[in-house]
């Protein structure tokens, strides 16, 4: 199964991206106050 | 920007995906009603290739995924980046080529599959010339997505986007994964890979398709027009965001179930299975967040169809993903694999959620685009509806007792280890079920036809409008 090879690296890349992802979202503020988040789209149109 | 004149939302490409997903809708679903007879009565292959089960299938999926879904995840996916972002979108010329481009690799599809041009790859089956036109098309659309989300101008990002961004890269690295392979002529090529590791490779794709393409992209949809038609935020935003981390982290190694008892190592027949237990928390996690967005407001749902195609695709979602890890679990998988309860399954998601949720989406934009207060007839939202859920109901009745009757057929044995009954006997046994299922296709293909007619109606009867954005509201 030489594939696996290729799938598993590839998905440990991938979850490395999501931390990413992640760590980037938590550090710019984007979880700050997210209650606020879900009324604001009904607001403006 | 011009000072004197004001910033307008891009709908236009909006409009173009919205009107072409409820086309190709009606013919998708159209070949699907066709490939259903042909298995209740064969002699409806006419004899003629072109027409033939093996290649109106593929045809058949392709037409209901990504040309129906695919336009409708474009359509709401640029109106909702767009209006969350309080901007427009970014690269218009780019996002205008995404539409055209789109549509010549869905007429590239519809000429070359029936011709048997085929990779042989379930939902992956175009030849390469049209996969690297659709690679093409898909890094154009990541650009104008992620560029839009860039020059938003509001500082957070709302869940929505999440799911559609998280959708558009996966699919792109599942696509160049999966169709990488040797081209030898115009429309003939190898796989780069082989045997059974092709296998893992195809259901890695495959089922991550279903991961990202038919439930990322859809929860997109969900988060953004469930709150907007419900007047009501989402039930808890926070749960949203877990929903979104937890999903997206658990979801990329369930694709092994579609190989139990194969020649695929044990193990990652295991993990496969696990993966995809585990995958229940964060759906029902997900689910549950929409539907409880009407807590409070129930009584919406009795006057208000778009509401209902909404929230009952999430019921759908609901069933078809507890559904889904419990076929997964490999002493289930035994009676339920390569029996049509497998197809009943796909179609209680497919129908049922992708399809419900499109639909009420759909319906919310149409009016909205073409500068009208509703849909030209908001009875005939009511009648689709009707159409649509009992369609569903029969079609996913008749697959699951013809499934579970085929696998019992099949593992049954004499006391002398014989089989009792021969292969064409359950298939004789299946044939009624098979004709429920034309029915129930039937009922749902004109529900999908009256909202053709719905949709021209509102479209003719409404002008395009442009509309200004407004200064982004600060929470």
């Amino acid at each position: 199964m030489d594939i696996l090879y290729l799938l598993i690296p590839l998905s440990v890349l991938l979850v490395l991206f999501i931390l990413g992802g992640l760590w980037w979202a938590i550090h710019r503020g984007q979880f700050d106050s997210v209650e606020q988040e879900g009324e604001r789209i009904l607001r403006n149109d | 920007m011009n000072s004197s004149e004001q910033a307008v939302y891009n709908d236009s490409v909006v409009r173009q995906f919205s009107i072409m997903a409820v086309v190709w809708g009606v013919v998708g679903m159209l070949m699907g009603v066709i490939i259903a007879s042909q298995l209740a009565w064969p002699e409806l292959n006419f004899g003629i290739p072109w027409l033939s089960y093996g290649r109106l299938r593929p045809l058949h999926t392709n037409a209901v995924i990504f040309a129906f879904g695919g336009c409708a995840l474009f359509a709401t996916s640029y109106y909702v980046v767009q209006r969350t972002c309080s901007t427009t979108l970014f690269m218009p010329k780019l996002a205008a080529f995404t539409f055209w481009g789109w549509q010549l690799v869905i007429l590239a599809a519809a000429i070359s599959l029936p011709l048997g041009f085929t990779q042989g790859k379930e939902y992956a089956e175009l030849e390469w010339p049209i996969d690297i036109l659709i690679a093409v098309v898909w890094v154009s659309y990541a650009i104008v997505f992620f560029g839009t989300v860039g020059t938003r101008k509001v500082k957070h990002i709302y869940v929505a986007n999440w799911f559609y961004g998280a959708f558009i890269i996966a699919v792109a690295l599942l696509h160049i994964v999966n169709s990488a392979a040797m081209p030898a002529g115009m429309m003939k090529s190898y796989s780069a890979y082989a045997g059974a590791q092709d296998a893992m490779v195809q259901w890695w794709y495959g089922h991550n398709a279903v991961g990202f393409f038919l439930t990322a992209g859809f929860l997109g949809m969900m988060y953004y027009f469930i709150p907007k038609q419900a007047g009501r935020p989402v039930y808890s935003y926070r749960l949203s965001i877990v929903h979104f981390w937890a999903l997206i982290f658990t979801y990329m190694w369930a694709g092994p179930h579609h190989l139990h008892y194969t020649a695929l190592p044990d193990w990652t027949q295991s993990v496969g299975m696990v993966f995809s237990l585990v995958l229940l928390a964060p759906s029902w996690g997900g689910m549950i967040n929409g539907i409880m967005t009407l807590s409070g407001a129930w009584h919406k749902l009795r006057d208000d169809p778009i509401l209902r195609f909404l929230i009952v695709s999430l019921s759908f979602y609901g069933m078809s993903t507890f559904e889904g890890p419990m076929m997964a679990i490999k002493t289930v998988n035994a009676l339920s694999h390569y029996t049509d309860w497998t197809v009943g399954h796909v179609h209680s998601g497919a129908l049922g959620w992708v399809g419900l949720v499109s639909m009420g989406s759909i319906y919310y934009l149409i009016p909205k685009l073409f500068g009208r207060k509703e849909m030209f007839s908001v009875k005939a939202i009511e009648v689709h509806f009707w159409l649509a859920t009992i369609g569903i109901v029969l079609y996913i009745a008749a697959m699951w007792i013809a499934g579970v009757m085929q696998g019992l057929m099949w593992r049954a044995i004499n006391a002398d280890g014989t089989l009792t009954y021969t292969f064409v006997e359950s298939v004789k046994a299946t044939y009624p079920f098979y004709v429920i299922r034309v029915m129930g296709g039937l009922l749902y293909l004109s529900g999908m036809i009256i909202m053709l007619w719905n949709v021209v109606k509102t479209a003719m009867g409404g002008q395009t409008v442009t509309v200004a954005i407004p200064a982004p509201a600060h929470a």
